[in-house]
C-alpha cells in the first residue's frame, strides 16, 4: 500500500478535486470566500422559488415540534428518535418516502464490534481516510455510537449477513485495518430503508411526500422556525411552522460536477445546501467531492451504476488494459480513483469501451476463484441481476469501471448533537460535513446518517420543549438576493433549489445522465 | 452511442406517439420525448421500485412489466406507468410478535385467499417467485419467505394485479423483519461492546486521539496492523494498539 507521501502526490496530480477551474468562491452570505464546485456556486447565485409578498407567513398549514426535511435514512432515523422522545414529528420529502441515496448504498455499514477491532481503530481509519482533516469530536461521536446503531437496526429486524454460527459477517472497505463493514448482501441500504420506512409507518409518524422545502423560515431572532414548501403535484406553496428543523436532504450528485456521471439518486440536487446557505448556515469542505472508483463504464445503460466496493473487499482486483494490477484493493476511494485516472489518462493503459468511453477492468470472477463458487450470487445478487439483464455474467467476465461522482464529503457544519450554525436548525447525513474530512470511507455514510440522525432527532425533540417561536420571516432570502444583485451576480434564469434534474430531449442522449 | 446514424422508431407513451432513438431505456426514451419526471423515477439503478412500467408490444396479447430505468424501449411499444400502488399494511408491534408458524396468516389472513394463478410471479420485475413465497407464508415458513422475497423493491406490481387482493410486499416485509428480529440470534459480542463503550473503556484513548496534532496522528496511524484479506483466523501482534500508546 502507498505511503502517506505517495498518497498526497497521487491526489494532487490526478484527483478531480485538485483540477483547476472546477470551483469558485461564494461571493455572498455567511459562506463568502468558501470555494465550492461551479455547479453549486451557480445555484447559490440563483433566485428563490418564493417571491416576496407571494406567501403569507401568518397563514400556517401545520405546526409541529420537529420538522424533518428529507425522507432517506437520516430523516427516518431522526423522525423515529424525535417521536420516541415525545415530539410531534412530521417528515417531508421531495419524492417518495425512502427515495434517497440510502437505498442505493450497497456495501454496508461500519461498526467496530470484532474481537480485535475497537472504536479507536475505527477512529484512526476514518481520520486517515479523510486526510486527517475530519472534525475530531464528530468522529468521536461516529465511532462511539456505531455499535449502538448496529444493535438498533438488528432489533428493528434488518437482515444483516451472518456467518454460519450466527455471528455478524464483516468485510473490508478501502482504508480499513479491520473487517468492519456489515452488509445485507448488496442491498444493505435498501434493506435498512424499507425496514425504517415500515417502522415510521408503524409508529404513526406523519409523512408528507412530493413536497420539497424551497426555503427555510426564520424568526426575528434568526432561529430556524419552519419552512416553505411546494406541492409538486398541485404547485401550491405552503408554510409549516416548527420549533426545530432537521435537514436530511442528502447530496449533490445530480448536479454532475465537472461533467461526471453519478451513482446518486435522481433527487440528489443539493436542495438542502441551497436553502440552508440562504438561511445563514456555515459549510465546511464543500470543495471536496468523492469519486467512487468503480462506477460502471459499460454497458451504456448502466453508466455510473455503483459497483460495490465490497467486490474489492471480497478479493476482486482492479487491472488495466494489459491485465496488470495497478493499485492495492484496500486503498481509500480518493486514492483508488486517482490511480485509475492516472492509469487511463497518464499511462494510457485504460480500455476503450465499445461505446467509446474509458475504463479499467474490475476482475469480478476472481471473487468466485478466491472465495468460492456461488459467492457472487450470495453477496452480490443485485449487481449480478443488473449486469445479467445486459448479457454480462459477472461470475465469468470482468466489468469495465471508471470513477463516478458518488458523495459530497463536506456540507453544513454541525456540532456533535447535529446542530448547524443556525440555531434550532439541525442537519444529518450527506447534507452535513466535517465528519468525513476530505474523503469518506466506505461504510461510514450509512453509519453517519443514523448516528447523526439519532442525535439530531433526540436533541431537536428535547429542545422543542423549551421553544416559543417568534414571528416568522423570509427577510434572509430577500437580503441574500439583494446582496447578489448589488454585486451583479444574481442569476435570474436559475431557480434555486433545483428540485429536479433536467434530462429532457437531447440531454437524454448524454452519456452521464443514467 | 454516436449520435450520427441513430435509428429512430415510434413508441406510445400513455397512448401518444413519439419518435425516439434506439438504444435508450424506457426512462430515457420518455425523457427524450420531453418528460421531466416527478413520479415514476427514482434511483435510476433498478433498486427503488419507482418506475414500474407496463407495456404491450405488437403482435402479442401479453401485458408485460419492467422497470423503466432498466428495460430498453422497443419499436411500437405501448407503455403506461404505475408510480403508486395503494397497498395494505397491517398494524403490528414487531417487538411483541413471536416467530410462530401462523403469525403471517394471523396478521395478513388474506394470504389464504391466494388462487395460485401465478400472476404475481409473472409480473415481478425482479424475477422473484412471489407466488412461491406466498405459499411458504401460508405454510408458516417465515425464514423461506424472508429469503425468497429478499430482492423485493416494493414496487407493488404484484399487489396491483393480485385477484386475491394480497399486498405481497408487506407480507414479505413482515416476514423479513420477524426473521431478522426473532429468528436470527442477537449477535454475540455486540452487547458487550456497547456496554464497554458505555462504561467508558474507550473514552480515554478516544479523548487522547482527538487531541493529537496531525503529525502525531499520522505517526499513530501508520502503526496500525493490517488484517489480511485472505486469512480467516488472524491475531494481531499487538491487540492493545492504540490504547497502549496512551
Amino acid at each position: 500500500m502507498l505511503s502517506l507521501k505517495e498518497r498526497q502526490e497521487l491526489l494532487q496530480r490526478f484527483h478531480p478535486d485538485y483540477r483547476e477551474g472546477g470551483r469558485r468562491e461564494i461571493r455572498v452570505g455567511v459562506n463568502r470566500g468558501e470555494r465550492v464546485p461551479n455547479e453549486l456556486a451557480d445555484l447559490f447565485e440563483g433566485i428563490s422559488l418564493v417571491r416576496p409578498g407571494e406567501i403569507d407567513l401568518d397563514h400556517v398549514r401545520q405546526e409541529v415540534d420537529v420538522l424533518v426535511i428529507g425522507g432517506g435514512g437520516g430523516g427516518a432515523a431522526a423522525a423515529l428518535f424525535a417521536a420516541e422522545s415525545g415530539a410531534k414529528t412530521l417528515v417531508t420529502t421531495k419524492l417518495r418516502f425512502g427515495d434517497s441515496n440510502t437505498i442505493m448504498a450497497e456495501g454496508g455499514i461500519q461498526a467496530a464490534v470484532g474481537k480485535f477491532d475497537s472504536p479507536a481503530l475505527h477512529y484512526l481509519d476514518t481520520l486517515g481516510g479523510g486526510g486527517f482533516q475530519n472534525l475530531p469530536h464528530l468522529v468521536h461521536a461516529l465511532v462511539s455510537d456505531a455499535p449502538v446503531i448496529l444493535d438498533w437496526l438488528v432489533r428493528l429486524g434488518v437482515m444483516f449477513d451472518r456467518k454460519e454460527n450466527g455471528d455478524l459477517l464483516a468485510s473490508f472497505a478501502g482504508g480499513q485495518c479491520r473487517r468492519r463493514v456489515h452488509s445485507a448482501a448488496d442491498y444493505t441500504g435498501m434493506e435498512i430503508m424499507r425496514v425504517l420506512r415500515d417502522e415510521v409507518y408503524g409508529q404513526g409518524i406523519e409523512v408528507l411526500e412530493f413536497s420539497p422545502a424551497v426555503d427555510l423560515v426564520l424568526d426575528e431572532k434568526r432561529r430556524c422556525a419552519g419552512a416553505v414548501f411546494v406541492d409538486l403535484d398541485t404547485g401550491e406553496r405552503f408554510v409549516i411552522r416548527a420549533k426545530t428543523v432537521i435537514l436530511a436532504t442528502g447530496g449533490i450528485g445530480r448536479l454532475h460536477i465537472q461533467g461526471f456521471p453519478t451513482t446518486n439518486h435522481y433527487g440528489a440536487t443539493a436542495d438542502g445546501l441551497v436553502i440552508a446557505n440562504r438561511a445563514g448556515a456555515r459549510m465546511i469542505f464543500m470543495d471536496s467531492i468523492q469519486f467512487h472508483p468503480t462506477g460502471t463504464a459499460y454497458p451504456e445503460q448502466l453508466m455510473g451504476l455503483l459497483v460495490s466496493e465490497a467486490f474489492r473487499g471480497w478479493s476482486a482486483q482492479l487491472v488495466n488494459g494489459e491485465g496488470e494490477r495497478f493499485i492495492h484493493e484496500l486503498e481509500t476511494r480518493d486514492i483508488t480513483s486517482s490511480a485509475t485516472i492516472r492509469e487511463v489518462v497518464d499511462r494510457k493503459k485504460g480500455v476503450i469501451t465499445p461505446t467509446g468511453m474509458h475504463g479499467v477492468w474490475l476482475d469480478t470472477p476472481l471473487v468466485e476463484i478466491k472465495k468460492g463458487k456461488g459467492t457472487i450470487h450470495r453477496i452480490f445478487p443485485h449487481l449480478f441481476h443488473r449486469f445479467h439483464t445486459y448479457g454480462i455474467d459477472i461470475t465469468k467476465e470482468p466489468v469495465l469501471v471508471y470513477p463516478t461522482q458518488h458523495y459530497q464529503n463536506g456540507g453544513l457544519l454541525i456540532d456533535a448533537s447535529g446542530e448547524t450554525t443556525v440555531q434550532n436548525l439541525f442537519a444529518a447525513g450527506e447534507v452535513s460535513g466535517g465528519v468525513h474530512g476530505r474523503n469518506r470511507l466506505g461504510g461510514n455514510s450509512l453509519l453517519d446518517i443514523f448516528v447523526f440522525g439519532r442525535r439530531a432527532g433526540m436533541e431537536a425533540a428535547s429542545r422543542a420543549k423549551e421553544i416559543v417561536i417568534g414571528k416568522l420571516s423570509l427577510d434572509h432570502v430577500i437580503e441574500y438576493e439583494e446582496e447578489l444583485e448589488r454585486l451583479g451576480v444574481l442569476k435570474r434564469e436559475i431557480k434555486a433549489p433545483l428540485l429536479l434534474p433536467d434530462y429532457r430531449y437531447e440531454k437524454a442522449l448524454g452519456r452521464v445522465h443514467q | 452511442m454516436g449520435d450520427q446514424g441513430r435509428r429512430f422508431f415510434s413508441i406510445y407513451i400513455f397512448g401518444k406517439k413519439y419518435q425516439v432513438p434506439e438504444g435508450l431505456t424506457i426512462q430515457k426514451a420518455m425523457e427524450f420525448a420531453g418528460y421531466q419526471f416527478i413520479r415514476s423515477c427514482g434511483c435510476r439503478g433498478g433498486i427503488c421500485g419507482a418506475c414500474f412500467t407496463e407495456y404491450r408490444t405488437p403482435g402479442s396479447y401479453q401485458l408485460k412489466g419492467a422497470l423503466a430505468c432498466q428495460a430498453l424501449a422497443e419499436p411500437e411499444m405501448r407503455i403506461t406507468q404505475s408510480p403508486f400502488v395503494p397497498m395494505h399494511r397491517a398494524d403490528y408491534h414487531l417487538e411483541a410478535l413471536r416467530a410462530q408458524p401462523g403469525i403471517l396468516g394471523k396478521i395478513y389472513p388474506e394470504i389464504y385467499r391466494c388462487l395460485q394463478c401465478n400472476t404475481c410471479t409473472r409480473i415481478c420485475p425482479m424475477e422473484i417467485d412471489v407466488m412461491d413465497y406466498i405459499a411458504h407464508a401460508i405454510r408458516g415458513d417465515i425464514e423461506k419467505v424472508a429469503h425468497l422475497s429478499f430482492q423485493c423493491i416494493l414496487c407493488g406490481a404484484c399487489a396491483a394485479r393480485c385477484p386475491a387482493e394480497i399486498s405481497q410486499p408487506y407480507v414479505a416485509l413482515l416476514a423479513r423483519r420477524i426473521y431478522g428480529r426473532h429468528i436470527l440470534s442477537l449477535p454475540a459480542g455486540l452487547e458487550q461492546r456497547i456496554s464497554d463503550i458505555k462504561s467508558g473503556r474507550y473514552h480515554r484513548v478516544l479523548e487522547r486521539l482527538t487531541q493529537l496534532q496531525i503529525e502525531e496522528l499520522m505517526r499513530v496511524y501508520i502503526q496500525r496492523e493490517q488484517e489480511p484479506q485472505e486469512a480467516d483466523r488472524w491475531v494481531p501482534k499487538n491487540p492493545n494498539f492504540p490504547e497502549d500508546l496512551f
